[in-house]
């Protein structure tokens, strides 16, 4: 819960309540980017960003993002964090 | 040999390890007379572990568990008060999974689920809000929990609600923040720090200066710190410098995450939303002054501890812990997981008695996790 995962901003779905679909390690998950939207939020696709419960936090180069990554798996994080995001789809219905 | 295998950058580590013994000794540092370094992080207690840092390092450097495990520090009674919410008709409780397995007084939320109460397990406090957009007829109740770089979301998730004029959307609001515990730490004449590594993902929101009295005002070296090895590895050597330099000061080791000044969306949402409360309780550490968030009456509507009358501020406060329990001991660093009467024989990551074995950031589950490979390791 305390640590961010990147993921990359693949799209914006609803500029108004400033969401984006983004990809976590293959997993497509919609994301709230008002934290790092700035002006203009259509600048972010393709961009990586940290995303910490749903929220994206802060945007790190592809670098930084593919070694945070490989940390967090090592940590065993990155498949908690994805498990979660699947029990999460599951907890809507 | 195991040490190459488990670095992704084994050479940097290595020179790292080479880097801070040398320093270590020009302090003067010793197995008898250490240098105690607090990391302050859950995520940087896991990484220690899962890399056994501490005993790969220099002897005459202790790390200290710091209390940063949100899960960790969570009273009971909060415990009690989420299973109290979540058992009331018409109730569905989300919470970060997390939560899940912090044992209460009577049960945990895990075996209120169990026993029918409606209690969705969600990544984000999106879903919660998902939840209440779908389930008019039911009060979705999200368990607000953690330091700042979960507050945001919550803050932010309130705002939303408020714009889309939910009515059956609330949080429980337990969110706590980083620096006055430590400044509690300062304070408890039993402790002996003498520098930390501060967290990275709280400071992205928070920036580095909401520190500036640990250097100013108690002479102590704090690094923000990324949690990979060698970023913790590096930051203990920028701490080490400091103390060979007589210096203190606040430094950024994360500063390719961390911003100076922390992420402004974050920081005005939260101050919309919340305001301090003026003590709050943590597990194992008693009331710490102005350490705790609660909804602003603006925000009233979505708040649980308003709609349900049920909270800290109605609570009676310390509750006492179950007896047996050493967690408080542990988490101010003076006494070791393994010490405690009820390690691995009353309280296993499966049947946690204490907080620091429900999450992998907890002092006694991280022990409990790496054991073997801290055997190898010594
Ligand atoms: S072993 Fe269990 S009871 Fe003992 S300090 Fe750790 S979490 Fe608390």
């Amino acid at each position: 819960m305390c640590l961010g995962i990147p993921g990359r901003i693949t799209a914006i779905t609803d500029a108004g309540r400033l969401m984006a679909m983004a990809e976590v390690s293959s997993v497509r998950r919609e994301v709230n980017v008002a934290c790092i939207a700035g002006n203009d939020i259509d600048a972010l696709v393709g961009k990586w960003a940290l995303i910490h419960v749903g929220f994206a936090m802060s945007i790190i180069d592809e670098e930084e993002a593919a070694s945070t990554l490989e940390a967090l798996r090592e940590l065993g994080e990155a498949q908690e964090t994805l498990e979660q995001m699947a029990h999460s789809q599951e907890a809507l219905q | 040999m195991k040490f190459a295998s488990e670095f992704r950058d084994p050479a940097a580590a290595r020179a790292l390890l080479a880097a801070i013994a040398t320093k270590a000794d020009e302090i003067g540092a010793t197995r008898q007379k250490p240098i105690h370094i607090m990391e302050i992080c859950g995520g940087h207690t896991h990484s220690i572990f899962r890399y056994g840092l501490d005993k790969l390092i220099h002897e005459g450097i202790e790390f200290i568990h710091g209390p940063g495990c949100p899960v960790c520090v969570l009273p009971m009674a909060r415990v009690d008060e989420c299973v109290e919410i979540a058992e009331r008709p018409g109730v569905i409780f989300t919470t970060f999974g997390d939560a899940m397995r912090v044992p209460g007084h009577k049960k945990s939320l895990i075996r209120a689920k169990s026993e029918g109460a409606d209690i969705r397990m969600v990544y984000s406090p999106l879903d919660a809000l998902e939840l209440a957009r779908r389930n008019r007829d039911r009060e979705v109740v999200f368990f607000g929990l953690g330091f700042e770089t979960t507050t945001p979301s919550t803050a932010l998730s309130i705002q939303q609600a408020a714009r889309e004029g939910l009515t059956n959307f609330s949080v429980f609001c337990n969110h706590i923040t980083v620096p006055e515990p430590i400044k509690a730490l300062l304070d408890d004449p039993d402790m002996t720090l003498d520098g930390f590594i501060g967290p990275g993902h709280v400071s992205m929101v928070i920036g580095i200066h909401p520190y500036d009295f640990i250097a100013r005002d108690y002479r102590k070296p704090l690094v923000v710190a990324g949690f990979e090895p060698t970023d913790l590895l590096q930051s203990t050597l920028m701490v080490l410098v400091q103390i060979g330099e007589g210096r203190a000061a606040i430094e950024n080791q994360y500063a390719r995450v961390v911003p100076e000044h922390g992420n402004p969306v974050s920081l005005a949402a939260i101050a919309d939303v919340y305001e301090r409360r003026p003590s709050f309780e943590w597990r194992g550490l008693g009331e710490i002054d102005a350490s705790g968030l609660r909804i602003r009456r603006k925000y009233g509507a979505f708040d649980a501890e308003e709609k349900f009358g049920i909270g800290y501020a109605a609570s009676s406060r310390n509750v006492p812990e179950i007896e047996g329990c050493a967690c408080g001991a542990v988490m101010t660093g003076k006494m070791k997981p393994t010490q405690c009467p009820q390690f691995g024989i009353g309280c296993t990551p499966e049947m946690p008695l204490g907080a620091l074995m429900v999450s992998s950031e907890g002092a006694c589950a991280a022990y409990w996790q790496y054991a073997g490979a801290r055997a190898a390791a010594e």
